[in-house]
């Protein structure tokens, strides 16, 4: 199955879902990440039962923080889909990107930029 | 342990926003049990105000450290060497160590990053429970096992109030009552004599109504 996807993404591979915790999603944000989407199986398909579950939970309390703090909830989300949906996984990383791109760059990103503009000029 | 519940955020932010150099002190033990200023409490917060500071364009330093416990001086005492590199701490300590650590470092802001709660038991995940009040001088001998003082809403020593109906409390009809659960331990226990015996009058001098309150061990004194 030769998909199209993206190519302004990088995956990073877990285990399970339920590996990822708050602050994997925030640190990626602190890095300059203008966006970051988990992709877990089916609910009720996790082999370690709530895996996504718990995924999901994450999630929800990263975009909930980053609302708050400016930075925009709606950069993080979640999606399911089971091993055999390659072309949903193309087409949700369609949409991500182009969410992200629809919502710019990341204020973090921007204020990194900028520092580091300084710094060199300095 | 002791129970604690973390500060909500925008509370924290405004209490450091005039701080540039700003250290995050957790503690590893009961805030690191309950999840609310641990190690990984820690970096979510140092990370979260790092991202909401440069997003507002300020250069702030953001430092981790996690103690030991912040209510002893020994573990204290290991951030002496670089107090002085912060102009503010927010400690994720309960209300215990943030005090002790701004007894220690007079000149530095101590700034509270979590909502001491109670002194409680880990129910059920995500779930802590008041269990007991501290008041000096304990009853359970004769209440089986169960506290009248943390767990009623009246703090009534010879059985229930008039609001107890169906187990539950009259304050809540999620809240057990407490004397229904000691009445049903006492007769679990084969008890229910004890139940019987007016309780003498409680000694509150060793509640918080006495002040605050200290223990002196002259045999473990050095
Ligand atoms: S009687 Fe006092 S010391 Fe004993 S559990 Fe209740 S509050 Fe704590
Ligand atoms: S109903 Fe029970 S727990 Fe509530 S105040 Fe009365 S005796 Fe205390």
């Amino acid at each position: 199955m030769r998909l199209k996807i993206p190519t302004d993404f990088r995956i990073v591979r877990l285990p399970c879902t339920g590996k990822i915790d708050i602050i994997h999603i925030l640190r990626a944000f602190e890095k300059g990440a203008d966006g970051l989407y988990v992709v877990g199986c089916m609910e009720g398909d996790c082999h370690f039962n709530e895996g996504n579950f718990q995924a999901r939970k994450r999630v929800e309390q990263a975009a909930g923080i980053l609302d708050k703090i400016g930075v925009g909830g709606e950069r993080v989300k979640m999606y399911n889909l089971s091993s055999g949906e390659g072309p949903l996984f193309a087409q949700y990383s369609m949409e991500m990107v182009n969410k992200i791109k629809e919502l710019g760059p990341s204020p973090v990103k921007l204020a990194k930029q900028r520092m580091q503009k300084k710094a060199d000029a300095a | 342990m002791i129970i604690a519940e973390k500060k909500p955020i925008e509370e924290i932010i405004q209490e450091v926003k005039d701080f540039d150099r700003i250290l995050i002190l957790g503690c590893n033990e009961c805030v690191t049990v309950c999840e609310a200023g641990g190690k990984k409490e820690v970096e979510v917060l140092a990370s979260v105000l790092r991202m909401y500071f440069m997003a507002q364009g300020q250069e702030k330093t953001i430092g981790e450290r996690t103690l030991e416990r912040q209510c002893d001086h020994e573990y204290l005492e290991e951030i002496r060497n670089i107090i002085d590199d912060y102009d503010a701490v927010v400690s994720l300590a309960c209300g215990v160590g943030v005090q002790f650590a701004a007894e220690k470092y007079l000149t530095t802001p101590l700034l509270p990053g979590v909502n001491t709660i109670c002194l409680g038991a880990n129910e059920d995940r995500g779930l802590w429970t008041e269990r007991c009040q501290a008041c000096g001088t304990c009853v359970l001998a004769r209440t089986g096992g169960i506290c009248p003082v943390s767990r009623c809403a009246k703090r009534v020593l010879n059985g229930p109030c008039g609001g107890s109906t169906n187990g539950k409390c009259e304050i809540s009809k999620d809240t057990d009552c407490a004397w229904q659960l000691i009445i049903d331990r006492l007769k679990a226990l084969d008890k229910m004599d004890d139940y019987e015996k007016v309780a003498p009058v409680k000694d509150w001098s060793t509640d918080r109504a006495g002040g605050p309150r200290t223990v002196i061990r002259e045999d473990v004194k050095i």
